[in-house]
């Protein structure tokens, strides 16, 4: 026979009085205490997180030194300099009056990126052009993890100490997506070290092929253009120079065709990676208006400056992925989104465009392991 | 760089007291549903074995949470494949990637004709669950 409720506590043994107890114990600490037990998880599962943003740093780090050492064969330990340079800042320039702050911005990242070759040149001095390139890569990746967990730690210390839920509680909220970013960074470690082509250089993708057995020239730091005959158009098709890790300066390189032209340019075409939204498919292809560069927004800047300046139409060209995609080994689903981008920008050159017209194509991205 | 985060415990103490302490009132329980048998109270039987089943389940549960969340620390590098072509023949070889590899880079001759071949890819390949909403 199965007991009553009122039976499943037996109080004439003694395991029963213990649950009698322990049930009794459980109300009292958690009406009392039930606020800071849930602080503690909440601690406890940042704990966690941290102890593996210490793990990926740390890997991120080793590979890094292991790169150097294996690229540029330096003559002395590459480690203090690599720690060194995982501290490094760049302070932002003031903007309290805005006007001429795009400019700022430029001369600071300039800056940085001419510092940071040099460092690199000094870490690693038998690496060539791309392998530096590579390196730097590497550098900012594993500088990129430095920051994610200091921050981290900053902020679990700081709870731990103050033993406020809220300091916790929205370093705790926020933790997945930052673990993601994380591991993002970690799988990019490994692609920038070996040279792997990235989910973000899906636009260089598209102009390199476009490019491919055409003369191309220098127009821009970093940027190399091709002029391309298409559907019986001409067309500048433009793009960071591989296959070292590089960005260029594709705003300012568009810029430079726009006014050897004389502003006779009838449209512009940028293709770009672009972040996607869950549930959408990685390497879906999509089309719109406006200057698809992402970054610090500079070259996005000079592009919008000139179109305005000219009254040039610009459409854009993305290829969706997430964030890991984007900074991880490109995926087999956005390898073949370049050549449907491709078909999309023939078909936009038709629509768009008549015959004998001059027009530019800029894929935009990281185009490290791309040739042009 | 500053090293002062914690540093992270396999099993915590805590946590390793609330599975034995869980695990010791299962096999208490088991002890008492065995008198209660012998004595010839069925009903104290069913009670017993209930609270023994459900401190093992919990007890085996916790357990094998932790395991779990130990196996998602390691992290494994995915595999890339270059995909080399020759323009003259055709002829197409897939291999793991090498560094130096680039998209576009002309590299050895074709055992077939003799020409040079050229990477035309270079990707990683993941297989991915089928999503409700995808």
């Amino acid at each position: 026979m199965i007991p009553e409720v009122s039976q499943l506590f037996p109080q004439d043994n003694i395991l029963g009085w213990i649950i009698q107890i322990v049930w009794l114990a459980f109300f009292v600490v958690f009406m009392f205490y039930g606020q800071r037990i849930q602080m503690y998880v909440m601690l406890r599962e940042v704990q966690s997180s941290l102890f593996r943003l210490k793990l990926i740093r740390d890997k991120g780090r080793k590979t890094a030194i292991a790169t150097i050492k294996e690229l540029g064969k330096p003559k002395e330990d590459p480690t203090p300099k690599v720690d060194q340079f995982l501290e490094y800042i760049a302070i932002a320039p003031q903007n309290m009056d805005p006007s001429g702050i795009v400019w700022k911005l430029e001369h600071i990242l300039d800056v940085r990126d001419t510092r940071f070759k040099d460092e690199v040149k000094l870490m690693a001095p038998e690496a060539d052009k791309t392998q530096v390139n590579n390196l730097e890569n590497t550098l900012e990746a594993a500088l990129a993890l430095n920051i994610i967990y200091k921050v981290i730690r900053h902020f679990y210390l700081l709870g731990k100490k103050t033993l406020s839920l809220y300091i916790i509680m929205q370093i705790q909220m926020i933790l997945p997506l930052i673990m993601k970013e994380a591991e993002a960074f970690a799988s990019a470690l490994k692609a920038f070290s070996s040279g792997q082509p990235i989910g973000d250089g899906a636009g260089a993708l598209v102009a390199a092929k476009l490019m491919q057995g055409h003369k191309k020239r220098k127009i821009a730091k970093d940027v190399v253009v091709a002029t391309v005959p298409l559907e019986g158009r001409t067309a500048y098709v433009l793009k960071a120079e591989g296959p070292g890790g590089n960005v260029g300066k594709p705003g300012e390189a568009m810029k430079n065709i726009i006014e050897e032209n004389g502003g006779k340019i009838v449209t512009l075409i940028v293709i770009d990676a672009a972040q996607k939204l869950e549930g959408e498919k990685t390497g879906e292809v999509a089309e719109g208006v406006g200057v698809a560069i992402g970054g610090p927004g500079v070259e996005q800047y000079k592009v919008e400056e000139t179109v305005l300046k000219y009254k040039i139409p610009v459409n854009a060209v993305i290829i969706k992925e997430d964030i890991g995609d984007a900074v991880s080994p490109m995926r087999k689903e956005i390898f073949g989104a370049a050549d449907t981008a491709i078909e999309r920008i023939k078909r936009l050159i038709l629509e768009r465009t008549k015959k004998g017209d001059s027009l530019i194509i800029a894929g935009i991205g990281n185009t490290i392991g791309i040739g042009q | 760089m500053s090293e002062t985060a914690p540093s992270m415990k396999k099993f915590s103490f805590f946590f390793l007291a609330i599975v034995f302490i869980t695990l010791a009132l299962s096999i208490a329980a088991f002890f008492q549903a065995y008198d209660a048998y012998m004595l010839g109270e069925i009903e104290n039987v069913y009670f017993f074995v209930l609270i023994g089943v459900s401190g093992l389940a919990l007890s085996t549960y916790m357990v094998f949470q932790t395991r779990r969340r130990a196996l998602k620390l390691a992290f494994r590098p995915p595999r890339i494949a270059t995909t080399i072509l020759c323009q003259k023949c055709g002829f197409k070889n897939i291999r793991d990637f090498e560094r130096g590899d680039f998209i576009f880079k002309e590299t050895e001759e074709c055992p077939k004709c003799k020409e040079k071949t050229k990477i035309t890819s270079i990707f990683r390949e993941v297989k991915e669950k089928k999503k409700r909403w995808g």
